[in-house]
């Protein structure tokens, strides 16, 4: 299958190429159809090596420069089955973005086919990349292309500012990035990932390491919207158009955390190993309080793309924290996590392109009562939300439920409540604009709630009926993740694989095949009873949740006043600090990235 | 002087990311992180730098004269380019903030917030 | 908030101060200046030569052992270009049809424009076509050949520049030396060998025919940057010079 290997990235770029080259002679129409042909192409490919890595790793050598001697000459792709999947769902989303623009982006110009393409082929490189200077560039195609895509919308100030402050936030992390990677190279004389893994390997982690550790951490955690580097997510979400929000939340923010568990298992499992207490700790509380400022955040907004960029913070803590757990059954977690919400998170972004075509506002208190002529988007938007709580076999369930297994085995007995706590407040603020939107709860105005920018509606001329499908068909695969036979067995070698430092380094350096363990047959697994409680006990607290959003006025004045009291400080720190100001941005980048080296250097560092 | 080379690209770093935070204009904050990558084709080069070597061109010269290494240089060539594409994307984006609302301070920029 | 950007000056002081801390703490970690043993680059430079049959091997790293880098770099810049064509195109379409009375006042820049105009054209086809052999390449040759042109805009004025940088024109280069890279990648596929392989064999060492495919690649990299460079500068005039010149 090694030759199918470059070509999830190659057609997708060859097809933005040709797009250009025709740009002033066909219609729109002909090259969003190019461009849903490359993407499904390249998803193709995706697959087949997604099915082919299930037996080993899969490796493809650029220009033929196999390693001698165990030493690289070139770049590799190395394709394990979690890299493949995560090539294969970018891909997959791609491909649902494009149908879905078919007529939602019809007044843009061509060139915004020609994005998706660099961002599609960018995202696949990024996941089946073995060569750490490799992913340095695919990290900055994504990020170009990503950019470009967020100030899509000319003429209107609000995506301008959300584009400047993603691209420049970003750019100060790639810099991290490639010094990071500097310093490796500089240590080991490598650029592949086996091979610096193998030479850093058995000697403890010195300055240099934990420096290097830091900056390529810190930043891809910035691409992964980890607090406190997450600022510029809900900006970007806000100004990109929605099916362009499907690719940002679906699948970039999960590469970015992809990376993270990739770098530790393949480069600094070797030095760490023993030594990884400490950054196991600083990861799982970092992924803790980006869950809970996410799912603040979340509850206080009514713009419904930012409710749901917010939610994909929360969400992007619980998947740090599942990798940081260092176990591969959380990693396993993390990955069905990563399917589940792709889909559902997706399908609720496709969800506000509905809304915004057919009710021509994205403010939840604007559009309050009006989503009752909408009721396929109703239904398809409460969906979404329940899907994303983790109630037993319904949506995330099975991702929540490893995850929570992990953090007990690993010692954090108190993760699963916070994941629950957070993610059902997430979810209830979702229930809470769907009642206010779809069923005209609740008050018609909420201080609480901060004002945004509205958005452009889209040409009245967008089919409803392809954009409702096209959604209905993402909440539905997302709803059934959970319940998809073998689809956990299935991430759990995957993780295994993955975590399997000796077997890669064999594999990518002197092409020794380790084949997996045979796969067990397909079972349905029973949950513990754990993971069903906290799944019921997500859904109770959403409900109240939503509840409280809509009806805090009819609270007892006393009870709301001591509300006020004790929630009104943090909240009004917090509003503070999401200042949409980009110095600030940088400044708590460059704080964080201080702390965290800061507190690694006291701990890890062995001289 | 063991150092120095090491040392210059962490101040270059370091300024430019202080000029990014304290920016008052868009253009400024673009160049300033171009002064911040400038760090890192400092830190590539120093990295890959020997005594007493050429450059790793081996037209007239003996294959097997002591040469810098060539990996760095590739990667810093990368590098620029990168870096000039990115520039341009932001000036542009730069650009149409003031189209749309007349001023490229960012603090004045506040649509965003919360 | 006035003051805010004061308030954020002072908090940036120990964090940026922190960061100068932990990069220099880092970089003392690094091996002595002057003394680099990395194993990769010192067998590139001993293999260069025999093997690929170029005498520049920073040339071959970037256009064969690590080609492929070079592959994602022409489409960061590729895809960069396109965004900057998006948000500037669409507001300038306005502007440019006002914008035909401009011209160059002074005759010594006419008088000697022409001829620096083909010198540097001249030196970029030089810098890319001996890029394997030379210090240069594709990236530097293209760069060098788009400001050549540009000199034309300050030759002739903004209104010969604007026919020749014609987007109808110049977008299809832009494509073309993209794509041609990631064809010739595919065409290893298809006769059946690694992607980016070079099929042409090593050639003669020293000359301008050494290096196989790398030599095609050279090419499209070199088109693809002048081209790039040039919807670039001609996007950005556009917004910035036409309305300008319409004031006079």
């Amino acid at each position: 299958m090694s030759w199918a290997l470059p070509l999830p990235v190659a057609i997708p770029l060859l097809a933005a190429a040709l797009l250009v080259v025709i740009d002033h002679v066909t219609s729109r129409r002909v090259h969003a159809a190019i461009a849903i042909a490359a993407t499904a192409a390249a998803t193709g490919f995706s697959v087949l090596v997604l099915v082919a890595a299930e037996g080993h790793v899969v490796l493809h050598w650029f220009g033929g420069w196999h390693p001698g001697g165990g030493v690289a000459l070139g770049i590799a792709f190395a394709a394990d089955p979690l890299g493949a999947g995560m090539a294969a769902l970018a891909g997959v989303l791609s491909l649902f973005a494009l149908v879905y623009s078919w007529t939602y982006m019809r007044e843009e110009s061509g060139s915004f086919d020609v994005l998706v393409l660099t961002f599609t082929g960018a995202m696949a490189g990024f996941a089946l990349t073995g060569d750490i200077f490799n992913m340095f560039v695919w990290f900055e195609l994504m990020g170009v292309s990503a950019y470009a895509l967020a100030g899509f919308k000319v003429r209107e100030l609000g995506p301008l500012q959300g584009a400047v402050n993603f691209a420049i936030t970003n750019t100060l992390a790639a810099y991290m990035i490639l010094t990071g990677i500097a310093l490796l190279y500089a240590r080991t004389g490598a650029l592949n990932l086996a091979q610096i893994g193998r030479d850093l390997a058995g000697h403890p982690p010195d300055r240099l390491v934990v420096v290097s550790l830091t900056l390529l951490f810190a930043g891809l955690l910035v691409k992964a919207a980890i607090v406190p580097f997450h600022f510029w997510l809900a900006d970007a979400h806000a100004s990109a158009p929605a099916p362009v929000c499907v690719l940002f939340s679906g699948v970039m923010v999960e590469l970015g955390i992809f990376f993270v568990a990739r770098l530790y298992w393949t480069v600094f499992e070797g030095p760490l190993h023993v030594h990884a207490v400490p950054m196991r700790d600083v990861l799982v509380g970092l992924g803790v309080l980006t869950m809970l400022v996410g799912a603040f955040m979340c509850f206080l907004q009514r713009h419904l793309k930012r409710l749901l960029a917010y939610s994909t913070i929360a969400h992007a803590g619980l998947m740090l924290a599942g990798i940081a757990l260092l176990d591969p059954k959380s990693l396993a977690g993390v990955a069905d996590l990563v399917a589940a919400h792709a889909f559902l998170k997706g399908g609720l972004f496709l969800a506000c392109g509905l809304v915004l075509r057919q009710l021509r506002h994205i403010d939840e208190l604007r559009l309050r009562g009006l989503g009752r002529q909408t009721p396929a988007t109703g239904v398809l938007w409460f969906a979404g939300a329940v899907g994303l709580l983790g109630v037993p076999y319904v949506g995330s369930f099975a991702g929540h439920a490893l995850i929570d297994d992990g953090g007990i085995a690993g010692g954090y007995g108190w993760l699963p409540t916070v994941a629950m706590v957070a993610t059902a407040v997430c979810s209830g603020a979702m229930l809470r604009a769907g009642a206010r939107v779809f069923l005209g709860w609740g008050a018609a105005d909420d201080p609480i709630l901060s004002d945004e920018p509205e958005e452009k509606a889209p040409a009245r001329e967008a089919s409803v009926r392809l954009m409702t499908g096209v959604t209905a068909l993402m909440i539905a695969l997302g709803l059934i993740a959970s319940v998809v036979p073998g689809l956990v067995q299935r991430t759990e070698t995957g993780a295994q694989r993955f975590a399997d430092r000796a077997a890669y380094t064999a594999r990518v350096l002197h092409g020794t095949p380790v084949p997996l363990p045979p796969r067990p047959p397909v079972i349905v697994e029973s949950s513990t009873a754990a993971s069903l409680e906290y799944g019921v006990g997500a859904l109770l607290v959403a409900l109240a949740v939503a509840a409280l959003g809509l009806w805090h006025g009819r609270l007892p004045r006393a009870v709301g006043a001591r509300a006020g009291r004790f929630l009104g400080p943090p909240v009004a720190i917090l509003r503070a600090g999401h200042s949409g100001i980009v110095g600030d941005y940088l400044l708590w980048i460059t704080a964080g990235t201080v702390v965290i080296g800061g507190v690694w250097a006291f701990t890890l560092a062995q001289s | 002087m063991n150092m120095l080379a090491f040392a210059v690209a962490a101040w270059i770093f370091c300024v430019g990311v202080y000029g990014a935070i304290v920016s008052r204009n868009l253009i400024h904050l673009a160049l300033c992180l171009t002064v911040t990558q400038s760090s890192t084709y400092v830190l590539l080069l120093a990295i890959g730098y020997k005594h007493h070597a050429g450059a790793p061109i081996f037209k007239g010269v003996k294959l097997g004269t002591p040469a810098v290494d060539p990996v760095v240089q590739s990667l810093t060539l990368t590098d620029i380019v990168v870096s000039v594409t990115v520039i341009a994307l932001v000036l542009a984006l730069a650009l149409d903030v003031h189209e749309e609302s007349g001023t490229i301070d960012p603090d004045e920029l506040t649509g965003m917030s919360g | 908030m006035r003051d805010r950007h004061v308030v954020r000056g002072l908090l940036a002081l120990p964090a940026v101060g922190g960061l100068g801390a932990l990069l220099a703490w880092g970089f003392s970690g690094l091996p002595p200046f002057g003394d680099f043993h990395g194993f990769y680059g010192q067998l590139l430079n001993a293999i260069v030569l025999p093997q690929r049959h170029t005498t520049n091997v920073v040339t071959a790293i970037v256009f064969d052992y690590r080609g492929f880098d070079t592959m994602g770099e022409e489409f960061i810049l590729f895809a960069a270009v396109v965004g900057v064509v998006i948000l500037l195109r669409e507001n300038n379409a306005g502007m440019t049809r006002a914008a035909q009375a401009d011209f160059v006042r002074s005759d010594a820049i006419r008088f000697f424009g022409v001829p620096i105009l083909g010198l540097v054209v001249l030196v970029g086809l030089w810098l890319a076509a001996f890029g394997l052999v030379t210090p240069g390449g594709g990236f530097q040759g293209g760069v060098a050949i788009a400001s050549g042109i540009v000199v034309l805009y300050l030759t002739v004025g903004y209104r010969h520049w604007h026919r020749l940088g014609d987007e109808r024109r110049l977008d299809p280069f832009e494509g073309i030396g993209a794509g041609a890279y990631v064809a010739v990648g595919i065409a290893a596929l298809i006769a059946g060998a690694p992607f980016l392989h070079n099929l042409l064999g090593p050639g003669t060492p020293g000359t301008l025919f050494s290096g196989g495919s790398m030599s095609i690649l050279n090419w499209a990299v070199a088109i693809e940057v002048a081209a790039a460079n040039l919807v670039l500068y001609t996007e950005f005039l556009q917004r910035l010079v036409a309305p300008k010149e319409l004031e006079r």
